[in-house]
Protein backbone atom coordinates (compact mmCIF):
# COMPACT_ATOMS: atom_id res chain seq x y z
CA UNK A 1 0.00 0.00 0.00
CA UNK A 2 2.68 2.44 1.08
CA UNK A 3 4.81 1.41 -1.91
CA UNK A 4 1.91 2.05 -4.25
CA UNK A 5 1.51 5.57 -2.84
CA UNK A 6 5.24 6.18 -3.16
CA UNK A 7 5.18 4.98 -6.78
CA UNK A 8 2.29 7.27 -7.53
CA UNK A 9 4.10 10.22 -6.03
CA UNK A 10 7.27 9.49 -7.98
CA UNK A 11 5.23 9.96 -11.15
CA UNK A 12 4.45 13.58 -10.30
CA UNK A 13 7.20 16.15 -10.51
CA UNK A 14 8.25 17.58 -7.12
CA UNK A 15 7.33 21.14 -8.05
CA UNK A 16 3.69 20.28 -8.80
CA UNK A 17 3.60 18.08 -5.73
CA UNK A 18 4.80 20.95 -3.56
CA UNK A 19 2.01 23.19 -4.91
CA UNK A 20 -0.56 20.46 -4.31
CA UNK A 21 0.62 20.06 -0.72
CA UNK A 22 0.42 23.83 -0.20
CA UNK A 23 -3.14 23.73 -1.52
CA UNK A 24 -4.04 20.87 0.84
CA UNK A 25 -2.73 22.74 3.87
CA UNK A 26 -4.41 25.95 2.70
CA UNK A 27 -7.75 24.12 2.47
CA UNK A 28 -7.43 22.91 6.07
CA UNK A 29 -6.52 26.41 7.28
CA UNK A 30 -9.25 28.12 5.24
CA UNK A 31 -11.97 25.73 6.39
CA UNK A 32 -10.97 26.35 10.00
CA UNK A 33 -11.19 30.11 9.59
CA UNK A 34 -14.37 29.74 7.54
CA UNK A 35 -16.06 28.14 10.55
CA UNK A 36 -15.09 31.09 12.76
CA UNK A 37 -15.54 33.96 10.33
CA UNK A 38 -17.79 32.62 7.58
CA UNK A 39 -20.24 30.48 9.52
CA UNK A 40 -20.24 32.07 12.96
CA UNK A 41 -19.51 35.59 11.73
CA UNK A 42 -16.66 36.35 14.15
CA UNK A 43 -13.92 38.22 12.30
CA UNK A 44 -10.54 36.82 13.32
CA UNK A 45 -7.29 38.38 12.13
CA UNK A 46 -5.09 36.03 14.10
CA UNK A 47 -5.58 32.66 12.48
CA UNK A 48 -1.86 32.32 11.71
CA UNK A 49 -1.15 32.48 15.45
CA UNK A 50 -2.98 29.20 15.97
CA UNK A 51 -1.15 27.79 12.99
CA UNK A 52 2.14 28.74 14.67
CA UNK A 53 1.06 27.07 17.93
CA UNK A 54 0.40 23.87 16.00
CA UNK A 55 3.59 24.19 13.95
CA UNK A 56 5.86 24.69 16.96
CA UNK A 57 4.12 22.06 19.09
CA UNK A 58 4.40 19.56 16.28
CA UNK A 59 8.03 20.47 15.54
CA UNK A 60 9.09 20.25 19.18
CA UNK A 61 7.33 16.90 19.55
CA UNK A 62 9.14 15.62 16.46
CA UNK A 63 12.51 16.81 17.73
CA UNK A 64 12.27 15.61 21.33
CA UNK A 65 9.78 12.73 21.30
CA UNK A 66 9.34 10.05 18.74
CA UNK A 67 5.53 10.01 18.69
CA UNK A 68 3.65 8.52 15.73
CA UNK A 69 2.87 11.38 13.37
CA UNK A 70 -0.91 11.00 13.74
CA UNK A 71 -0.62 11.43 17.51
CA UNK A 72 1.80 14.31 16.99
CA UNK A 73 -0.74 16.13 14.80
CA UNK A 74 -3.53 15.45 17.27
CA UNK A 75 -1.52 16.97 20.13
CA UNK A 76 -0.63 19.97 17.94
CA UNK A 77 -4.31 20.49 17.11
CA UNK A 78 -5.47 20.06 20.69
CA UNK A 79 -2.85 22.49 21.99
CA UNK A 80 -4.00 25.11 19.50
CA UNK A 81 -7.64 24.42 20.38
CA UNK A 82 -6.91 24.69 24.09
CA UNK A 83 -5.14 28.04 23.72
CA UNK A 84 -7.87 29.12 21.31
CA UNK A 85 -10.53 28.41 23.92
CA UNK A 86 -8.47 30.11 26.62
CA UNK A 87 -8.04 33.26 24.52
CA UNK A 88 -11.56 33.04 23.13
CA UNK A 89 -13.14 33.07 26.57
CA UNK A 90 -12.39 36.76 27.24
CA UNK A 91 -12.24 38.12 23.67
CA UNK A 92 -15.31 36.49 22.15
CA UNK A 93 -17.40 38.87 24.23
CA UNK A 94 -16.23 41.52 21.81
CA UNK A 95 -17.87 41.93 18.44
CA UNK A 96 -16.91 43.12 14.97
CA UNK A 97 -13.93 45.43 14.70
CA UNK A 98 -13.05 45.10 18.38
CA UNK A 99 -12.79 41.33 18.11
CA UNK A 100 -10.68 41.67 14.95
CA UNK A 101 -8.24 43.99 16.75
CA UNK A 102 -8.07 41.73 19.81
CA UNK A 103 -7.25 38.66 17.69
CA UNK A 104 -4.68 40.70 15.77
CA UNK A 105 -3.07 41.80 19.03
CA UNK A 106 -3.01 38.27 20.37
CA UNK A 107 -1.29 37.03 17.21
CA UNK A 108 1.40 39.71 17.47
CA UNK A 109 2.01 38.97 21.17
CA UNK A 110 2.33 35.27 20.46
CA UNK A 111 4.82 35.95 17.66
CA UNK A 112 6.97 38.01 20.02
CA UNK A 113 6.78 35.29 22.68
CA UNK A 114 7.91 32.65 20.20
CA UNK A 115 10.73 34.94 19.07
CA UNK A 116 12.04 34.99 22.65
CA UNK A 117 11.56 31.44 23.90
CA UNK A 118 14.50 29.05 24.07
CA UNK A 119 12.37 26.07 23.17
CA UNK A 120 11.42 27.65 19.83
CA UNK A 121 15.08 28.56 19.26
CA UNK A 122 14.26 32.29 19.30
CA UNK A 123 14.63 34.14 16.01
CA UNK A 124 16.70 31.36 14.48
CA UNK A 125 13.67 29.14 14.16
CA UNK A 126 13.53 25.35 14.22
CA UNK A 127 14.67 22.75 11.75
CA UNK A 128 12.02 20.07 11.69
CA UNK A 129 13.00 16.39 11.26
CA UNK A 130 10.98 14.28 8.82
CA UNK A 131 7.63 13.09 10.16
CA UNK A 132 7.50 9.75 11.93
CA UNK A 133 5.27 7.94 9.45
CA UNK A 134 5.59 5.51 6.51
CA UNK A 135 2.84 7.17 4.55
CA UNK A 136 4.17 9.82 2.13
CA UNK A 137 3.41 13.40 3.26
CA UNK A 138 1.19 14.34 0.30
CA UNK A 139 -1.17 11.52 1.16
CA UNK A 140 -1.24 12.49 4.82
CA UNK A 141 -2.16 16.04 3.81
CA UNK A 142 -4.84 15.01 1.31
CA UNK A 143 -6.33 12.61 3.83
CA UNK A 144 -6.52 15.27 6.57
CA UNK A 145 -7.96 17.78 4.09
CA UNK A 146 -10.59 15.29 2.98
CA UNK A 147 -11.60 14.46 6.54
CA UNK A 148 -11.81 18.20 7.28
CA UNK A 149 -14.08 18.80 4.28
CA UNK A 150 -16.40 15.94 5.28
CA UNK A 151 -16.50 17.05 8.90
CA UNK A 152 -17.27 20.65 7.89
CA UNK A 153 -20.15 19.58 5.66
CA UNK A 154 -21.51 17.55 8.57
CA UNK A 155 -21.33 20.63 10.78
CA UNK A 156 -23.14 22.79 8.23
CA UNK A 157 -26.24 20.61 8.28
CA UNK A 158 -26.47 19.98 11.98
CA UNK A 159 -28.02 21.53 15.05
CA UNK A 160 -24.55 22.81 15.97
CA UNK A 161 -23.96 24.43 12.57
CA UNK A 162 -27.41 26.01 12.49
CA UNK A 163 -26.78 27.53 15.91
CA UNK A 164 -23.54 29.06 14.64
CA UNK A 165 -25.30 30.50 11.58
CA UNK A 166 -28.06 31.87 13.80
CA UNK A 167 -25.42 33.71 15.83
CA UNK A 168 -23.94 35.16 12.64
CA UNK A 169 -27.32 36.28 11.36
CA UNK A 170 -28.72 37.78 14.57
CA UNK A 171 -27.22 37.16 17.97
CA UNK A 172 -30.13 38.63 19.94
CA UNK A 173 -32.68 36.47 18.16
CA UNK A 174 -30.42 33.42 18.51
CA UNK A 175 -30.29 33.88 22.28
CA UNK A 176 -34.06 34.35 22.38
CA UNK A 177 -34.33 30.89 20.75
CA UNK A 178 -32.36 29.34 23.60
CA UNK A 179 -28.90 29.39 22.01
CA UNK A 180 -26.04 30.12 24.41
CA UNK A 181 -24.12 32.33 21.99
CA UNK A 182 -20.94 32.62 24.06
CA UNK A 183 -20.62 28.87 24.41
CA UNK A 184 -21.20 28.18 20.72
CA UNK A 185 -18.81 30.91 19.61
CA UNK A 186 -16.18 29.43 21.90
CA UNK A 187 -16.71 25.96 20.46
CA UNK A 188 -16.46 27.26 16.90
CA UNK A 189 -13.29 29.14 17.82
CA UNK A 190 -11.79 26.01 19.39
CA UNK A 191 -12.61 23.83 16.36
CA UNK A 192 -11.20 26.47 13.99
CA UNK A 193 -8.05 26.72 16.11
CA UNK A 194 -7.75 22.93 16.18
CA UNK A 195 -7.73 22.82 12.39
CA UNK A 196 -5.21 25.66 12.27
CA UNK A 197 -3.02 23.69 14.68
CA UNK A 198 -3.21 20.55 12.55
CA UNK A 199 -2.52 22.61 9.43
CA UNK A 200 0.46 24.19 11.19
CA UNK A 201 1.82 20.78 12.14
CA UNK A 202 1.61 19.62 8.53
CA UNK A 203 3.16 22.87 7.30
CA UNK A 204 6.12 22.52 9.68
CA UNK A 205 6.94 19.05 8.35
CA UNK A 206 6.49 19.96 4.71
CA UNK A 207 8.66 23.07 4.88
CA UNK A 208 11.08 21.41 7.36
CA UNK A 209 12.06 24.77 8.81
CA UNK A 210 9.84 27.14 10.75
CA UNK A 211 10.42 30.61 12.09
CA UNK A 212 8.02 32.71 14.19
CA UNK A 213 8.09 35.41 11.50
CA UNK A 214 6.47 32.97 9.04
CA UNK A 215 3.23 33.34 11.00
CA UNK A 216 2.79 37.08 10.99
CA UNK A 217 -0.10 39.33 10.12
CA UNK A 218 0.32 38.73 6.38
CA UNK A 219 -0.20 34.99 6.85
CA UNK A 220 -3.47 35.62 8.71
CA UNK A 221 -4.58 37.97 5.96
CA UNK A 222 -3.68 35.37 3.32
CA UNK A 223 -5.96 32.83 4.98
CA UNK A 224 -8.73 35.40 5.40
CA UNK A 225 -8.38 36.27 1.71
CA UNK A 226 -8.96 32.65 0.75
CA UNK A 227 -12.20 32.55 2.73
CA UNK A 228 -13.45 35.91 1.48
CA UNK A 229 -12.46 35.21 -2.13
CA UNK A 230 -14.34 31.91 -2.15
CA UNK A 231 -17.36 33.26 -0.32
CA UNK A 232 -17.82 33.57 3.43
CA UNK A 233 -19.60 30.59 4.93
CA UNK A 234 -19.34 28.39 1.84
CA UNK A 235 -17.32 25.15 2.01
CA UNK A 236 -16.80 24.83 -1.76
CA UNK A 237 -15.93 28.52 -1.69
CA UNK A 238 -13.24 28.08 0.94
CA UNK A 239 -11.79 25.13 -1.00
CA UNK A 240 -11.77 27.12 -4.23
CA UNK A 241 -10.34 30.22 -2.55
CA UNK A 242 -7.59 28.17 -0.90
CA UNK A 243 -6.75 26.41 -4.17
CA UNK A 244 -6.61 29.62 -6.20
CA UNK A 245 -4.63 31.68 -3.70
CA UNK A 246 -2.23 28.91 -2.70
CA UNK A 247 -1.29 28.35 -6.34
CA UNK A 248 -1.62 31.96 -7.59
CA UNK A 249 1.96 32.97 -6.69
CA UNK A 250 3.18 30.08 -8.84
CA UNK A 251 0.91 30.79 -11.81
CA UNK A 252 1.85 34.45 -11.71
CA UNK A 253 5.55 33.67 -11.38
CA UNK A 254 6.23 34.60 -15.02
CA UNK A 255 5.41 38.21 -14.17
CA UNK A 256 8.25 38.27 -11.68
CA UNK A 257 8.18 41.28 -9.41
CA UNK A 258 4.85 42.51 -10.78
CA UNK A 259 2.92 39.52 -9.55
CA UNK A 260 1.90 41.01 -6.20
CA UNK A 261 0.58 43.98 -8.15
CA UNK A 262 -1.60 41.75 -10.31
CA UNK A 263 -2.64 39.70 -7.30
CA UNK A 264 -3.81 42.86 -5.52
CA UNK A 265 -5.63 44.13 -8.59
CA UNK A 266 -7.41 40.79 -8.98
CA UNK A 267 -8.66 41.01 -5.42
CA UNK A 268 -9.97 44.53 -5.96
CA UNK A 269 -11.80 43.50 -9.14
CA UNK A 270 -13.31 40.55 -7.36
CA UNK A 271 -14.62 42.66 -4.50
CA UNK A 272 -16.17 45.10 -6.99
CA UNK A 273 -17.87 42.52 -9.18
CA UNK A 274 -18.51 39.73 -6.73
CA UNK A 275 -18.55 41.21 -3.21
CA UNK A 276 -19.90 38.00 -1.69
CA UNK A 277 -16.98 35.98 -3.03
CA UNK A 278 -16.82 33.59 -5.97
CA UNK A 279 -19.27 31.09 -4.51
CA UNK A 280 -20.90 33.30 -1.87
CA UNK A 281 -24.66 32.93 -1.65
CA UNK A 282 -24.65 29.83 -3.86
CA UNK A 283 -26.48 27.00 -2.16
CA UNK A 284 -25.30 23.80 -3.82
CA UNK A 285 -28.04 21.56 -2.52
CA UNK A 286 -30.67 23.94 -3.83
CA UNK A 287 -28.79 24.40 -7.10
CA UNK A 288 -28.71 20.65 -7.73
CA UNK A 289 -32.39 20.33 -6.79
CA UNK A 290 -33.22 23.11 -9.22
CA UNK A 291 -31.24 21.52 -12.04
CA UNK A 292 -32.94 18.14 -11.65
CA UNK A 293 -36.27 19.94 -11.24
CA UNK A 294 -37.05 18.83 -7.72
CA UNK A 295 -37.20 22.14 -5.91
CA UNK A 296 -40.38 21.25 -4.13
CA UNK A 297 -41.17 22.06 -0.52
CA UNK A 298 -39.94 19.52 1.98
CA UNK A 299 -42.65 17.36 3.47
CA UNK A 300 -43.16 16.95 7.18
CA UNK A 301 -41.05 14.20 8.66
CA UNK A 302 -42.99 11.31 10.04
CA UNK B 1 -51.86 30.86 40.19
CA UNK B 2 -50.39 33.10 37.55
CA UNK B 3 -48.01 31.95 34.83
CA UNK B 4 -46.10 35.20 34.76
CA UNK B 5 -45.96 37.71 37.56
CA UNK B 6 -44.06 40.99 37.77
CA UNK B 7 -43.73 42.45 41.26
CA UNK B 8 -42.81 46.12 41.64
CA UNK B 9 -40.48 45.97 38.65
CA UNK B 10 -38.50 49.12 37.82
CA UNK B 11 -35.64 49.78 35.47
CA UNK B 12 -33.48 52.84 35.19
CA UNK B 13 -31.28 53.79 32.24
CA UNK B 14 -28.99 56.38 33.76
CA UNK B 15 -31.38 59.06 34.99
CA UNK B 16 -34.32 57.83 32.94
CA UNK B 17 -36.89 55.73 34.75
CA UNK B 18 -38.19 53.65 31.85
CA UNK B 19 -40.42 51.33 33.85
CA UNK B 20 -41.60 52.20 37.34
CA UNK B 21 -43.11 49.84 39.94
CA UNK B 22 -45.03 47.75 37.49
CA UNK B 23 -47.16 44.92 38.84
CA UNK B 24 -48.57 42.57 36.26
CA UNK B 25 -49.80 39.04 36.24
CA UNK B 26 -50.66 36.85 33.27
CA UNK B 27 -52.94 33.90 33.94
CA UNK B 28 -52.41 30.58 32.15
CA UNK B 29 -54.44 30.23 28.96
CA UNK B 30 -55.35 33.88 28.49
CA UNK B 31 -54.53 36.43 25.84
CA UNK B 32 -53.16 39.40 27.73
CA UNK B 33 -52.42 42.66 25.95
CA UNK B 34 -50.18 45.52 26.91
CA UNK B 35 -50.97 48.84 25.26
CA UNK B 36 -49.77 52.40 25.65
CA UNK B 37 -48.48 55.39 23.68
CA UNK B 38 -45.07 55.30 21.96
CA UNK B 39 -42.21 55.25 24.41
CA UNK B 40 -44.39 54.07 27.29
CA UNK B 41 -41.99 51.19 28.03
CA UNK B 42 -43.87 48.27 26.50
CA UNK B 43 -40.95 46.76 24.64
CA UNK B 44 -38.76 47.41 27.68
CA UNK B 45 -41.08 45.19 29.68
CA UNK B 46 -40.66 42.44 27.08
CA UNK B 47 -36.91 42.86 27.25
CA UNK B 48 -37.08 42.59 31.04
CA UNK B 49 -39.09 39.38 30.87
CA UNK B 50 -36.81 37.77 28.27
CA UNK B 51 -33.63 38.65 30.11
CA UNK B 52 -32.20 41.21 27.71
CA UNK B 53 -32.42 43.76 30.55
CA UNK B 54 -32.12 43.11 34.26
CA UNK B 55 -34.59 45.05 36.41
CA UNK B 56 -33.08 47.66 38.74
CA UNK B 57 -35.67 46.67 41.33
CA UNK B 58 -38.42 44.11 41.70
CA UNK B 59 -38.90 40.48 40.81
CA UNK B 60 -40.27 38.56 37.86
CA UNK B 61 -41.71 35.09 38.41
CA UNK B 62 -42.43 32.54 35.71
CA UNK B 63 -44.15 29.36 36.89
CA UNK B 64 -43.42 30.60 40.42
CA UNK B 65 -39.67 30.60 39.69
CA UNK B 66 -37.71 33.84 39.78
CA UNK B 67 -36.32 34.62 36.34
CA UNK B 68 -35.11 38.21 36.56
CA UNK B 69 -31.43 38.56 35.68
CA UNK B 70 -31.26 35.16 34.03
CA UNK B 71 -29.70 34.93 30.56
CA UNK B 72 -32.04 35.11 27.54
CA UNK B 73 -31.17 31.57 26.39
CA UNK B 74 -31.95 30.25 29.85
CA UNK B 75 -35.33 31.96 29.90
CA UNK B 76 -36.14 30.61 26.42
CA UNK B 77 -35.35 27.11 27.65
CA UNK B 78 -37.79 27.61 30.54
CA UNK B 79 -40.58 28.14 28.03
CA UNK B 80 -40.84 31.81 27.10
CA UNK B 81 -40.59 32.56 23.38
CA UNK B 82 -40.89 35.95 21.73
CA UNK B 83 -41.07 37.89 18.51
CA UNK B 84 -39.51 41.30 17.95
CA UNK B 85 -40.99 44.67 17.14
CA UNK B 86 -38.55 45.25 14.30
CA UNK B 87 -38.29 41.84 12.66
CA UNK B 88 -35.25 39.82 13.74
CA UNK B 89 -35.20 36.88 11.35
CA UNK B 90 -32.14 34.91 10.25
CA UNK B 91 -32.28 36.59 6.86
CA UNK B 92 -29.83 34.58 4.81
CA UNK B 93 -31.16 31.23 6.01
CA UNK B 94 -34.14 29.35 4.63
CA UNK B 95 -37.57 29.45 6.23
CA UNK B 96 -37.09 25.86 7.39
CA UNK B 97 -33.69 26.61 8.96
CA UNK B 98 -35.18 29.58 10.77
CA UNK B 99 -37.79 27.38 12.38
CA UNK B 100 -35.31 24.56 13.02
CA UNK B 101 -33.22 27.04 14.99
CA UNK B 102 -36.37 27.91 16.91
CA UNK B 103 -36.64 24.24 17.87
CA UNK B 104 -33.08 24.39 19.24
CA UNK B 105 -33.97 23.71 22.88
CA UNK B 106 -35.76 20.46 21.97
CA UNK B 107 -32.55 18.94 20.58
CA UNK B 108 -29.56 17.78 22.55
CA UNK B 109 -26.68 16.98 20.16
CA UNK B 110 -24.02 19.64 19.72
CA UNK B 111 -20.53 19.44 18.27
CA UNK B 112 -20.29 15.69 18.89
CA UNK B 113 -23.60 15.34 17.08
CA UNK B 114 -21.96 16.76 13.94
CA UNK B 115 -19.31 14.04 14.14
CA UNK B 116 -21.91 11.34 14.70
CA UNK B 117 -24.27 12.71 12.08
CA UNK B 118 -25.33 9.37 10.63
CA UNK B 119 -25.83 7.51 13.88
CA UNK B 120 -29.44 6.64 14.80
CA UNK B 121 -29.38 8.84 17.94
CA UNK B 122 -28.48 12.02 16.11
CA UNK B 123 -30.84 11.22 13.25
CA UNK B 124 -33.81 10.70 15.54
CA UNK B 125 -32.91 13.96 17.28
CA UNK B 126 -32.90 15.75 13.90
CA UNK B 127 -36.21 14.13 12.94
CA UNK B 128 -37.76 15.40 16.15
CA UNK B 129 -36.61 18.96 15.41
CA UNK B 130 -37.84 18.72 11.82
CA UNK B 131 -41.24 17.50 12.98
CA UNK B 132 -41.54 20.37 15.45
CA UNK B 133 -40.46 22.84 12.79
CA UNK B 134 -42.96 21.62 10.23
CA UNK B 135 -45.71 21.62 12.84
CA UNK B 136 -45.16 25.29 13.63
CA UNK B 137 -44.85 26.19 9.94
CA UNK B 138 -48.20 24.52 9.37
CA UNK B 139 -49.79 26.51 12.18
CA UNK B 140 -48.63 29.72 10.48
CA UNK B 141 -49.51 28.45 6.98
CA UNK B 142 -45.99 28.70 5.64
CA UNK B 143 -45.36 25.08 4.61
CA UNK B 144 -45.12 25.96 0.92
CA UNK B 145 -42.27 28.39 1.59
CA UNK B 146 -39.84 26.09 3.43
CA UNK B 147 -36.98 26.49 0.94
CA UNK B 148 -37.28 30.25 0.43
CA UNK B 149 -34.76 32.54 2.06
CA UNK B 150 -36.34 34.41 4.96
CA UNK B 151 -35.34 37.80 3.51
CA UNK B 152 -37.23 37.06 0.27
CA UNK B 153 -40.61 36.65 1.98
CA UNK B 154 -43.17 39.43 1.81
CA UNK B 155 -43.51 41.50 4.97
CA UNK B 156 -46.65 39.84 6.33
CA UNK B 157 -45.14 36.40 5.91
CA UNK B 158 -41.95 37.49 7.63
CA UNK B 159 -44.05 38.48 10.64
CA UNK B 160 -45.76 35.09 10.55
CA UNK B 161 -42.40 33.32 10.22
CA UNK B 162 -41.26 35.05 13.39
CA UNK B 163 -44.27 33.65 15.20
CA UNK B 164 -43.68 30.19 13.68
CA UNK B 165 -40.08 30.31 14.88
CA UNK B 166 -41.23 31.27 18.38
CA UNK B 167 -43.79 28.42 18.36
CA UNK B 168 -41.02 25.95 17.56
CA UNK B 169 -39.49 26.80 20.94
CA UNK B 170 -42.53 24.97 22.41
CA UNK B 171 -43.29 27.86 24.73
CA UNK B 172 -45.72 27.98 27.62
CA UNK B 173 -45.79 31.74 27.22
CA UNK B 174 -45.57 33.49 23.88
CA UNK B 175 -44.63 37.18 23.79
CA UNK B 176 -45.68 38.99 20.63
CA UNK B 177 -44.21 42.45 20.14
CA UNK B 178 -46.51 44.35 17.77
CA UNK B 179 -47.39 41.32 15.64
CA UNK B 180 -49.81 43.25 13.41
CA UNK B 181 -47.56 46.25 12.73
CA UNK B 182 -47.50 47.13 9.05
CA UNK B 183 -50.10 44.55 8.05
CA UNK B 184 -53.10 45.33 5.90
CA UNK B 185 -56.63 44.79 7.32
CA UNK B 186 -56.98 41.37 5.70
CA UNK B 187 -53.60 40.16 6.99
CA UNK B 188 -54.57 41.41 10.44
CA UNK B 189 -57.79 39.42 10.32
CA UNK B 190 -55.88 36.26 9.36
CA UNK B 191 -53.34 36.89 12.10
CA UNK B 192 -56.07 37.34 14.68
CA UNK B 193 -57.53 33.93 13.83
CA UNK B 194 -54.07 32.36 14.04
CA UNK B 195 -53.40 33.87 17.46
CA UNK B 196 -56.69 32.45 18.69
CA UNK B 197 -55.76 29.01 17.34
CA UNK B 198 -52.39 29.20 19.13
CA UNK B 199 -54.15 30.03 22.37
CA UNK B 200 -56.42 27.05 21.72
CA UNK B 201 -53.33 24.84 21.87
CA UNK B 202 -52.82 25.88 25.47
CA UNK B 203 -50.18 28.52 24.90
CA UNK B 204 -50.60 31.69 26.96
CA UNK B 205 -50.14 34.87 24.96
CA UNK B 206 -48.87 38.22 26.11
CA UNK B 207 -48.80 40.85 23.40
CA UNK B 208 -47.92 44.45 22.76
CA UNK B 209 -49.93 46.11 20.04
CA UNK B 210 -50.91 49.53 18.77
CA UNK B 211 -53.88 48.50 16.69
CA UNK B 212 -56.88 48.95 19.02
CA UNK B 213 -59.25 46.95 16.86
CA UNK B 214 -56.84 44.03 17.00
CA UNK B 215 -56.33 44.34 20.75
CA UNK B 216 -60.02 44.73 21.57
CA UNK B 217 -60.84 41.83 19.24
CA UNK B 218 -58.78 39.15 20.92
CA UNK B 219 -57.72 40.17 24.42
CA UNK B 220 -59.03 38.68 27.65
CA UNK B 221 -57.16 41.23 29.72
CA UNK B 222 -55.63 44.55 28.81
CA UNK B 223 -53.01 46.48 30.74
CA UNK B 224 -52.21 50.10 29.88
CA UNK B 225 -48.79 51.62 30.32
CA UNK B 226 -47.93 55.32 30.20
CA UNK B 227 -44.49 56.78 30.93
CA UNK B 228 -43.39 53.48 32.44
CA UNK B 229 -46.30 53.32 34.90
CA UNK B 230 -49.26 50.97 34.69
CA UNK B 231 -52.30 53.24 34.67
CA UNK B 232 -55.08 50.72 34.10
CA UNK B 233 -55.85 47.04 33.76
CA UNK B 234 -59.02 45.18 33.00
CA UNK B 235 -61.41 43.90 30.37
CA UNK B 236 -61.60 45.66 27.02
CA UNK B 237 -64.84 47.51 27.90
CA UNK B 238 -63.38 48.92 31.11
CA UNK B 239 -60.26 50.08 29.30
CA UNK B 240 -62.19 51.76 26.51
CA UNK B 241 -64.05 53.98 28.95
CA UNK B 242 -61.28 54.52 31.51
CA UNK B 243 -60.62 58.30 31.70
CA UNK B 244 -56.94 57.84 32.50
CA UNK B 245 -56.44 55.79 29.36
CA UNK B 246 -58.24 58.30 27.19
CA UNK B 247 -56.13 61.05 28.70
CA UNK B 248 -52.91 59.15 27.98
CA UNK B 249 -53.87 58.65 24.36
CA UNK B 250 -55.73 61.81 23.53
CA UNK B 251 -54.51 64.32 26.11
CA UNK B 252 -56.26 66.25 28.88
CA UNK B 253 -59.65 67.69 28.14
CA UNK B 254 -60.70 64.86 25.88
CA UNK B 255 -62.98 63.46 28.57
CA UNK B 256 -66.30 65.21 29.02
Amino acid sequence: MVEMMQNLIDQIDPYTLQILMNIGIAIIMALGLNLITGVTGQLSLGHAAFMSIGAFTSAILSIHYNLPFSLNLLVAGLTAAFIGALIGFPILRLTGDYLAIATLGFAEILKVIFLNLNITNKALGLSVPPPNTDIPMPFVIFFVALVTIIFMSFIHNSRFGRSLMAIREDEIAAEAMGINATRYKLQAFAVGSFLAGVGGGLYAHVIAYINPSDFGFMKSIDILNMVVLGGLGSIPGAILGASVLASAPEFLRFMQQYRMLVYGALLVFLMVFRPNGLLGGVNFTRLVLKIIGKNKPARAAK
Amino acid sequence: MSLLRMEDVSIRFGGLLAVYNVNLSVQPGEIHSLIGPNGAGKSTIFNLITGIYKPSEGHIYFDEKRIEGKKPYHIAALGIARTFQNIHLFNDLTVLDNVLIGAHTSGKWDLTGSLLKFTPWVRSDERKLKFLAMESLEAMELTDKTNELAKNLPYGEQRRLEIARALAVKPKLLLLDEPAAGMNPHEKQVLMEMVKIIRGKGITIFLVEHDMKFVMGISDQIAVLDYGVKIAEGLSEEIRTNPKVIEAYLGKGAVH
